[in-house]
């Protein structure tokens, strides 16, 4: 059905939630290539150096939040691999999709309401107008 | 060349556009760091200038951008009240000279000791002294500055919700100085305290008297300024790699951030650093290369010359609420789930860096009183030394039994109290085993520790033995040791 399916995954809850929901697509197709994607925030980076000692520390900060993420696919016997890459995460998934020919993106969503969505902005909605591929919410 | 080339010309029209945004961004922030200091805005103006075409040279982060920054400008605030400009410039030249010798003797690997606990610490205290010095300028003097602080707010932070183009400090600024022009509104300028000069800043020779005395003064607050103008420019530079995920020549940086501080006061400019936010600002809008900041850098000189007679129509509480949300942007928030989270010590010396910085205004205070106490944890944390204790027959110590002694920790000079008592020295006649597996002896004091020990025991007619030592260890108490001598009494030590 799909040939490569990006998993969109920032060590929330929702990303937990999507690689559930990831992973029973991808049990349906063993042939699909998986490729769980980190986007490192720029809004974030400040706060990420500040609470870690050295850049290795950084990193294995970054790998732990992915583990729940890796527990779900692994569970099923999924074989993926990991991407981590700096940008806006909106528009970061996107150009990585559209770059690497991916063909389905699998993303959670907070839930916001209209007026934090307003505030926050919602990475999901902004990856569903811009695309340029299917995309698969899990609320 | 080809280095170069990359660190140039890799990406001319992103830096080029992002340099645009960053020198718009940061006219309001030296103005602003400046009337902290207390000088006229063109000192922190002239400092943004010559920093940034300098550190685009010989920085050795790409990308990053240095400036007047609020942790200089705050430290300066004593030394321009009481000696005035020109001190401070020279104190910049001093600083400047400081941060090279820095740059030359390698002071970067020192940064891996300062904590993270003292990092926190370090930009939350820097938040709080930027919000309270912004007090002063918007409390209790009328309604209107007050509507004029949170319409700042509001647009600062809304704005760029709907449009990202220019910079939304810049919009407030242009729109309100306007407001208040046009409505003719009674209200604090900028030109109430200082003065705009349109011209390019010139080499000066700072007029202090070239004496003993003069350096006696100037030195506390350049050694201060060195250190945190390094600080926070080696944390930015983390950040920058990070974001970019690129590496930078940390050594570099502190000599090149020297060497730009000593050109700045020569040219009328104070000491600047390097700023996170304008980084991050840098990055996010595109920049990448040596250009983005060295168009920062000249775009801000060039705005200035042009539309420096407008600067002094701007009025303060915009300037007062665009640095609330730079103290906002600065502060840790994740700061509140780190006191919950972390571990006691490190929460300890968090509070008490910032509590220092806030007591005595003074960055580098708060720093150095960070990393001695999180060293006296460590020191405090590492030392204690656990002896556990298995007896084959508890019940009988009176006769001749095994009683084997575990010694688990760092046997040093400031653990060797609590492990010579640890030990049961009323046992008699017993063969006693000292196993130190999982023990490291460090120096002369453990082994004298361990000495104390088996002669104490052997004045009871017990036999010892020890056991399990690693290599190190064993070549410690081999040398030094005198147990090993059997008339060795306890007068030796």
């Amino acid at each position: 059905m799909y040939s490569h399916l990006l998993l969109a995954a920032d060590g929330s809850s929702n990303a937990t939630r999507a690689a559930i929901a990831a992973a029973n697509l991808i049990s349906a197709m063993p042939e699909c290539r998986v490729e769980v994607l980190y986007v490192i925030d720029p809004a974030k980076v400040k706060d990420e150096v500040l609470h870690a000692q050295n850049h290795e520390e950084i990193e294995y900060n970054r790998r732990q939040k992915l583990m729940p993420v890796q527990e779900e696919l692994e569970k099923r016997h999924i074989t993926y691999h990991i991407t981590m890459i700096n940008g806006e995460p909106g528009s970061a998934i996107v150009e990585y999709a559209d770059q690497h020919e991916v063909d389905l993106i699998v993303i959670g969503s907070r839930g916001l309401n209209t007026l934090r969505e307003f505030v926050l902005g919602s990475v999901s909605h902004n990856v569903v107008k811009r695309a340029h591929c299917p995309v698969m919410i899990i609320k | 060349m080809s280095a170069i080339k990359t660190e140039w010309l890799s990406n001319v029209k992103g830096d080029i556009l992002a340099g645009i945004v960053v020198a718009l961004a940061l006219i309001p922030e030296a103005i602003a760091f400046s009337i902290i200091a207390g000088v006229d805005p063109m000192v922190g103006l002239y400092a943004s200038f010559c920093i940034a075409v300098i550190t685009a040279f010989i920085g050795g982060r790409p990308g990053m951008i240095s400036a007047a920054t609020g942790a200089m400008a705050l430290l300066m605030v004593p030394l321009v009240k009481e000696h005035g400009v020109q001190y401070l410039l020279a104190a910049t030249i001093l600083t400047g000279v400081i941060q090279m010798v820095f740059g030359v003797c390698k002071v970067a690997k020192l940064m891996k000791f300062i904590p993270r606990a003292v990092m926190i610490g370090f930009v939350n205290a820097l938040a709080i002294l930027i919000f309270m010095a912004q007090v002063p300028h918007f409390v209790g003097i009328s309604i209107s500055t007050y509507l004029f602080v949170i319409a700042t707010l509001i647009i600062v932070y809304v704005l760029p919700r709907f449009f990202k183009a220019v910079p939304a400090p810049l919009i407030a600024i242009i729109a309100l100085t306007a407001v208040a022009i046009w409505g003719k509104v009674d209200i604090g300028t900028v030109g109430e305290l200082g003065a705009i000069t349109q011209a390019l800043p010139s080499f000066l020779i700072p007029h202090v008297p070239f004496s003993w005395e003069t350096l006696q003064i100037i030195f506390p607050y350049s050694i201060s300024l060195a250190i945190v103008g390094l600080v926070e420019s080696l944390l930015t530079a983390s950040i920058v790699d990070d974001m970019t995920a690129t590496e930078s020549n940390k050594n570099r940086e502190a000599r090149g951030q020297g060497i730009a501080n000593c050109i700045t006061g020569f040219f009328g400019g104070m000491a600047g650093c390097a700023m996170i936010g304008q980084s991050v600002i840098n990055v996010k809008s595109g920049g990448r290369g040596r250009l983005s900041t060295l168009v920062a850098g000249i775009f801000l000189m060039f705005l200035i010359l042009v539309l420096g007679g407008l600067v002094v129509q701007i009025p303060m509480p915009v300037l007062a609420g665009i640095m609330i949300m730079v103290a906002i942007g600065t502060f840790d928030w994740s700061s509140f789930s780190y006191v919950r989270k972390a571990p006691k010590s490190d929460v300890i010396v968090m509070l008490t860096t910032v509590v220092v910085v806030v007591i005595t205004d003074n960055l580098s205070i708060g720093v150095i009183v960070g990393v001695v106490l999180s060293a006296i944890f460590f020191a405090a944390k590492i030392s204690r030394i656990h002896v556990e204790h298995d007896s084959i027959n508890e019940a009988d110590e009176s006769i001749n039994q095994d009683v084997v002694y575990r010694v688990k920790g760092q046997l040093f000079f400031a653990s060797v109290e609590g492990f010579v008592d640890a030990f049961d020295y009323e046992v008699t006649n017993a063969k006693i085993v000292l196993d130190f597996t999982d023990a490291h002896i460090w120096d002369d004091s453990g082994v004298g520790a361990v000495d104390k020990a088996i002669i104490k025991f052997r004045a009871g007619g017990n036999d010892v033995l020890v056991r399990g030592l690693n290599d190190s260890s064993e070549r410690m108490i081999h040398q030094l040791a005198v147990y090993r001598d059997p008339n060795a009494g306890l007068k030796s030590h």
